[in-house]
């Protein structure tokens, strides 16, 4: 039997754990803020994105309430690309994911245990309402690459922004398959919408990613899947283990890569990243721009790069006249001066023809060119026989 | 990068032509008799060889495909259920073949029981579009994965003959 001290002890121990968890709980979810200010005090939760103005960094900060944000996968990286968003006060977010939470997500960031076996959409649609109760949801729980879903997610794409006659301003796919991105792709060059793309090595140790702008720069089927170096023998990867490792700390940095291009991108700050890798390894970050190929796979791409070509065609050329001051020694009695060994056009001609990377990365495959009416033998001849026949034929064999 | 058998035996695959996804309309329907067409004299093939695995179906759209596949390990025969949709990027990306009973069983699959593919299915299937239909990716990918997958997961216990299992309630 307890004594009457003890019972007394756990009583006062339950009365304060009751009252924290009622203080937890009746914290009050802060009203919508109608109008973004810069006053600074602690109950502004826009303060110190709004002195980003101030610092002189971003013009109008206010802006970010206009746009609108499509994440595809809210997954290690699309969750916390999420989160970020939210709480730099972006007007609507898209969700699109068809997983559920599960306890083998828990090593990465955003999702919490109690949220095991709730769709990973609904759950994250929960945790950043209560974030940021100014942003727009609409979260869909389904896979884009399937054919009942596609149109619908082209739809959003194209009538998803503020208001609901607009097109978003950007996808961010945050996938992690080659299916679900060459999907995305699709559906943007189709709708002619500026997107990005972002990616996290199977084996967790480099990430990515890219701006995609159909017709300007690379889309997502233009180039075989470059390669960054890992320093890890590639062979000994996939064979005996699982299918994909993770780090929260690889998906945050480049889910930080990620929104910081967005927020530059939408609020007309810095440089905006065309490609960006990381290679958590060597903590090497190449940077380059991808040109689209002409030869594109996808007749979408090659449409809007005929269109890029005519508008950049049209457009009034900006002659921007750089006039570096001339470098004089004070003195060069003997007029020493520099000339190179090689010019541009002559390197150019001993590399041979290949696609402009940059150092550390490297094509994975190359394609073979099409052969014409070489592989007649080995090919499926027209037997005349109906679709329906055909099923049959299979289901009796 | 692929074993002497398996070259001979995607060598006697027909290969496809028509270069056209579940979207493409009259295309689609020309590219499904091509599937179906392909399939077929695989299947033949391999009864031909006493080496018959799997048999597939699809719905009247072609956009999703299920059957039975089936690995013979120590004079028992295991079954699965075998399914996948068609991606509207077919055929430049490859179905994901999933075995769904699996799942959670193998670390060597995706969530909802698709399996895990070797790092050259992917270019090897990426260098041959359009050639390479449904036919190609049972060969080139759920054959080589069940023969290293099954007696594995046999060994472990994880799988169990379907008989046996009802024998011991007996």
């Amino acid at each position: 039997m307890a004594t009457i001290t003890e019972l007394k002890a756990r009583v006062a121990d339950l009365e304060r754990q009751l009252a924290d968890a009622l203080q937890t709980k009746s914290a009050p979810n802060r009203g919508k803020i109608t109008q973004m200010s810069a006053e600074v005090v602690d109950s502004n939760p826009y303060s110190r994105l709004m002195a980003l103005k101030r610092m002189g960094i971003v013009e109008n900060y206010e802006r970010i309430r206009d746009f609108t944000v499509a994440v595809v996968g809210v997954g290690g990286v699309g969750s916390v690309t999420a989160e970020m968003l939210t709480r730099c006060g972006i007007g609507k977010l898209l969700l699109f994911d068809y997983d559920k939470v599960e306890l083998a997500n828990m090593n990465r960031l955003f999702y919490q245990p109690h949220q095991a076996g709730m769709s990973k959409v609904e759950a994250a649609e929960r945790t950043l309402k209560e974030i940021n109760p100014d942003v727009e949801f609409e979260v869909y729980n389904y896979n884009i690459t399937t054919t009942e879903n596609f149109d619908h997610f082209q739809g959003r794409i194209k009538q998803g922004g503020i208001g609901g006659d607009k097109p978003v301003d950007l996808v961010l796919s945050c996938v992690d398959n080659f299916e679900a991105r060459m999907a995305i792709n699709m559906a943007c060059n189709e709708c002619d919408q500026k997107w990005f793309e972002s990616g996290v090595s199977e084996n967790a140790v480099t990430g990515h990613i890219q701006f995609l702008i159909p017709g300007e720069t690379a889309c997502f089927a233009c180039a075989p899947p470059l390669v960054v170096a890992s320093k890890i023998d590639e062979k000994t990867l996939k064979r005996d283990g699982v299918c994909a490792a993770s780090l929260p700390t690889t998906m945050g940095v480049v889910a930080g890569f990620l929104v910081q291009n967005v927020l530059k991108y939408l609020l007309q700050f810095g440089d905006v990243s065309y490609y960006l890798g990381y290679n958590a390894m060597l903590d090497f970050f190449p940077r380059m721009i991808l040109k689209p190929n002409p030869q594109c796979d996808d007749s979408y791409c090659k449409k809007r790069q005929t269109e890029f070509q005519a508008r950049e065609a049209t457009r009034p050329k900006v002659q921007v006249e750089i006039t570096e001051a001339e470098v004089v020694h004070e003195d060069n009695e003997w007029a020493i001066e520099i000339v190179s060994e090689t010019t541009a056009d002559e390197l150019a001609a001993a590399e041979g023809d290949q696609p402009e990377l940059t150092k550390g990365v490297r094509v994975a495959y190359t394609t073979p060119a099409p052969t014409q009416g070489g592989d007649q033998d080995a090919t499926v001849q027209d037997s005349g026989q109906s679709l329906d026949d055909l099923m049959k034929q299979m289901q009796g064999l | 990068m692929v074993d002497e058998v398996t070259k001979k035996t995607l060598a006697q695959i027909p290969l496809l032509k028509t270069k056209a996804g579940p979207r493409d309309g009259e295309q689609w329907i020309q590219r499904l008799k091509e599937e179906y067409q392909s399939l077929i004299q695989y299947v033949k093939n391999n009864k031909d060889a006493d080496n018959d695995w799997f048999r597939l179906e699809s719905n009247k759209e072609g956009t999703r495909w299920f059957g039975k596949c089936w690995y013979i390990y120590e004079l028992i025969k295991y079954e699965f259920e075998v399914d996948f949709d068609m991606p509207i990027t077919y055929p430049t990306t490859a179905p994901e073949i999933a075995l769904p009973e699996l799942d959670g069983k193998t670390a060597k699959m995706y969530r909802g029981g698709k399996i895990c593919l070797t790092d050259h299915f992917k270019p090897l299937w990426a260098r041959n579009v359009p050639k390479f239909g449904i036919a190609h990716a049972m060969a080139l990918g759920l054959g080589p994965w069940l023969a290293v997958e099954i007696p594995d997961l046999i060994a472990r216990g994880v799988v169990i003959p379907k008989d046996a299992g009802a024998g011991d309630k007996s």
